[in-house]
C-alpha cells in the first residue's frame, strides 16, 4: 500500500495526515505547535516513524505558516490550496466556498468545478480569527471549546472593538460589570462571526459552505456563521484536518512526478 | 548659494552619502533641482525653467518614526517616509532642492505639502480631478501660474521654444521608456519584471537627459539581443502577472520579488511609474504648447480622479495586450483613493475573466509572512 503525507503547521496546532491510495486517512494527529515550528516538524516525524509512515519513504508536503521549516517535506504548498483540496475530499464536492478560521489567518476560499477561483484572506489583523477567539478565553479562563458552547446560551451583548487588545480591555471590562459568561462568550462569538462575514461581503459564495480548522466542531459557530452569512454552514469531524488532508493530496501528485514506479523502496 | 552638507552627514552609509554629494556637485555647477511626488508633475515646464526633476517619493520604512512626531500613524507609508526623509535631512535631493512641487491629488499628500512648506519651498499644483475641457482649463491655467511664479522666483524666462523642445525631449525618453516596458509582450516575456522596475527606477535619478535615453535604448538593445540569441532570463511557464495599485517603490520586496520567485514574472506595471506615466506624448505640434502638455498629464489614470474612466480602459487593454494569467493590485495602507477604487478593478477582472487578487500593505515587514502566502496562494491558483 502506498500512503501520502500532508502536515500543515499553523500557528496554534500542527495537526498530520496520513492518507492512503484511497484517500482515506490511515492516520491523523494533532499537537501544539508551540515556539519552534522545526522542532515540531521532528517531533512529527518521530511520531510519523513510530506509526510506520517515515516521511523517507512516503512523498510529503508540507503547508500552514511553518511549511518552510520541514525539512523532510518533498514539497510546500500554501494552507490555501491545502485547505481547499481537503475540504474537496471531506465534503465529496467540487463546487463550494471553504472558510477556515486559523490561529492567525481566516480564509474564504472559492471553488468551482474542483478548481479554486477566488480566496480572500484577512490582513495583519487578528479580528475574526481563532486567536482573538483564543486570547478572549483565555481572559475568561475558559477552554475555546466551552467559550463556544456558553456562547449559545448567552446574547443582548456586542464587543465594539476589533482590535484585539482593545476587545480585551472590553472583556475584561465586562467582567468587572458582572456580565455573565454566557452573554460575554456570545460577544465573542458574535465579533468573530461578523467580522468574517464582511470580509466574505466581497465574495458569491454559492451553495454549499463549508467551516474548516479548529473551530468546525464548535456546532454554535457553525449555527451563527449561518445566520450570518443566511447560509447552511457545513462541517466535517476532521475539518481541522482539511489543509493535512489537502497537503496528503498534493503529496500524492509528487510521487507521480518523481517515480511513477512507486515509492516504497525509494527515497527522494 | 548651496547649503552645507547635513550635520550627520559622516554617520550616513556610502551610497547615501555619494547621493549627497552628487546633488552638491550639481548645485555648485550652478544647477537648480525640483523634488517631485507624482506622475501628474508637468515635467516639460521644470525642464524649460532649467530644473532637473528629481522623485522624492519615500520608499523605506527608515523614516517613518520621525514623520509620525507630525503626522498621523494610520496614514500612507509614501507620505509618511516622504516627509520623514525631509524632517530628518536623510535624503539627498530633497535637503538640496530648491523646490519642491506638489499637486493636490489625495488628501493625505495635500495637507503634507503644507507641512512641508514650512520647511522648504513648496509650490502646490491646482489639478483639476476629473478629465474634460473645463477641467482642462483650469489646469491650463494652472501651468501658467506655475510659469509665472518659476519665472518670477528664480528670475529664469520660460519660453514657448524650451517648452516645445523640452516635450520633444520628454516625448523621445516616454518613447524609450514604453520600449523597454513592451519587451515583456513577448512569450516569454525577455527580463523579469524585478530587474525592469529598477532599471527604470534608476534612470530615475539621472540628470542628463541624453544619458537617461542612451541607457534605457541601449538596455532595450540588450535584451532584445539576448532574445534573439535565444537567451531567456524567465522560464516559459512562468505565469504572467500585471501590477496595479499603489506606487510601489516601498515594498518592491515583499511583492514582486515574492511572485517572481513563485513562479510568476510580471510582464507589466499600470501603475504609477509603469505603463501610465508614460503611454502619452505631449503634441510638440499644437500651436498652443503649455494647453498640450495640459492636456497630457490630465489624461493620466489615476484613482485621484472622478471618474477614473482612464484607469480602467487601459486596464482593460493591457491586460488583453500582455496576455496576462493574473492581476495582483498592491494598495498602501490608508491609500483611500485606490483602496475605495479595488472594488471597481475586482469587478473589472470578473467581467474579463481574469483572476485577480488585492494586497493592501505598507513599508514594514509585520506582513510579509501572509502576504508571501497569499502570493503564492495566488499563483498555485492560477
Amino acid at each position: 500500500m502506498c500512503f501520502s503525507i500532508g502536515i500543515d503547521i499553523g500557528s496554534t496546532s500542527t495537526k498530520t495526515a496520513v492518507l492512503d491510495e484511497n484517500g482515506t486517512p490511515a492516520l491523523l494527529f494533532v499537537q501544539p505547535t508551540g515556539w519552534s515550528s522545526v522542532d515540531t516538524a521532528e517531533a512529527v516525524r518521530q511520531h510519523l516513524i513510530q506509526k510506520g509512515y517515515n516521511p523517507a519513504l512516503f512523498p510529503c508536503v508540507a503547508t500552514g505558516y511553518g511549511r518552510v521549516a520541514v525539512p523532510y517535506a518533498d514539497k510546500a504548498v500554501t494552507e490555501i490550496t491545502c485547505h481547499a483540496r481537503g475540504a474537496m475530499l471531506l465534503h465529496g464536492s467540487g463546487n463550494l466556498t471553504v472558510i477556515d478560521i486559523g490561529g492567525q489567518d481566516t480564509k474564504i476560499i472559492r471553488v468551482q468545478n474542483g478548481k479554486i477561483i477566488d480566496f480572500i484572506m484577512n490582513d495583519k489583523c487578528s479580528a475574526g480569527t481563532g486567536r482573538f477567539l483564543e486570547i478572549m478565553a483565555n481572559t475568561m479562563g475558559l477552554r475555546p471549546d466551552t467559550l463556544c458552547d456558553l456562547a449559545s446560551r448567552g446574547g443582548s451583548i456586542s464587543i465594539s472593538s476589533m482590535c484585539t487588545v482593545f476587545a480585551e480591555s472590553e472583556v475584561i471590562s465586562l467582567i468587572g460589570k458582572g456580565e455573565s459568561r454566557e452573554n460575554i462568550a456570545f460577544a465573542v462569538v458574535d465579533s468573530i462571526v461578523k467580522k468574517v462575514a464582511s470580509q466574505a461581503g466581497h465574495l458569491d459564495m454559492g451553495n454549499e459552505v463549508c467551516l474548516t480548522g479548529g473551530l468546525c466542531q464548535c456546532g454554535y459557530v457553525l449555527q451563527a456563521l449561518g445566520t450570518a452569512l443566511n447560509k447552511t454552514i457545513i462541517a466535517d469531524a476532521n475539518g481541522r484536518y482539511a489543509g493535512a488532508i489537502g497537503a496528503a493530496l498534493a503529496a500524492r501528485e509528487i510521487r507521480k512526478k518523481a517515480a511513477p514506479e512507486g515509492r516504497m523502496d525509494g527515497v527522494l | 548659494m548651496t547649503r552645507e552638507l547635513p550635520a550627520q552627514f559622516e554617520a550616513f552609509g556610502a551610497a547615501r552619502q555619494n547621493g549627497f554629494l552628487k546633488v552638491k556637485a550639481i548645485k555648485e555647477a550652478g544647477g537648480l533641482v525640483a523634488g517631485t511626488f507624482c506622475t501628474f508633475t508637468p515635467l516639460e515646464i521644470l525642464d524649460a525653467a532649467g530644473f532637473s526633476p528629481v522623485s522624492l517619493c519615500g520608499m523605506s520604512d527608515e523614516t517613518i518614526p520621525a514623520a509620525e512626531a507630525h503626522l498621523p500613524k494610520n496614514l500612507c507609508p509614501l507620505i509618511k517616509s516622504s516627509y520623514g526623509f525631509a524632517v530628518s535631512d536623510k535624503c539627498p535631493y530633497t535637503y538640496f532642492a530648491d523646490l519642491i512641487v506638489g499637486e493636490t491629488t489625495c488628501d493625505g499628500k495635500k495637507k503634507m505639502y503644507e507641512l512641508l512648506g514650512k520647511m522648504k519651498e513648496v509650490y502646490i499644483l491646482h489639478l483639476p480631478q476629473g478629465e474634460n475641457e473645463a477641467a482642462l482649463d483650469i489646469w491650463t491655467a494652472e501651468l501658467h501660474r506655475f510659469i509665472a511664479y518659476l519665472e518670477e522666483h528664480f528670475s529664469v524666462e520660460i519660453t514657448e521654444e524650451k517648452i516645445r523642445k523640452a516635450a520633444h525631449v520628454r516625448n523621445e525618453e516616454r518613447q524609450a521608456r514604453r520600449a523597454l516596458q513592451q519587451l515583456q509582450l513577448h512569450k516569454p516575456p525577455m527580463a523579469w519584471g524585478y530587474d525592469l522596475y529598477k532599471a527604470l527606477d534608476g534612470v530615475g535619478f539621472l540628470f542628463d537627459r541624453a544619458e537617461v535615453l542612451k541607457k534605457l535604448n541601449t538596455l532595450t538593445g540588450d535584451l532584445k539581443s539576448a532574445c534573439a540569441a535565444g537567451e531567456s532570463p524567465v522560464p516559459a511557464g512562468a505565469k504572467r502577472i500585471l501590477i496595479t495599485g499603489c506606487p510601489i517603490g516601498g515594498v518592491l520586496n515583499k511583492t514582486v520579488k515574492s511572485i517572481e520567485t513563485h513562479g510568476g514574472v510580471v510582464v507589466c506595471y499600470e501603475n504609477c511609474s509603469g505603463v501610465k506615466a508614460v503611454e502619452r506624448d505631449v503634441d510638440e505640434k499644437d500651436p498652443d504648447i503649455v494647453r498640450a502638455v495640459a492636456r497630457r498629464y490630465l489624461s493620466i489614470g489615476c484613482a485621484v480622479m472622478t471618474p477614473d474612466s482612464r484607469r480602467m480602459e487601459l486596464l482593460r487593454q493591457l491586460v488583453n495586450e500582455y496576455a496576462v494569467d493574473g492581476v495582483v493590485e498592491i494598495n498602501l495602507q490608508a491609500c483611500t483613493p485606490y483602496t475605495v477604487e479595488a472594488f471597481c478593478v475586482r469587478k473589472l477582472m470578473e467581467e474579463l475573466g481574469v483572476p485577480y487578487v488585492g494586497v493592501e500593505t505598507d513599508y514594514s515587514s509585520g506582513d510579509t509572512g501572509q502576504l508571501s502566502t497569499r502570493i503564492e496562494a495566488f499563483l498555485e491558483m492560477l
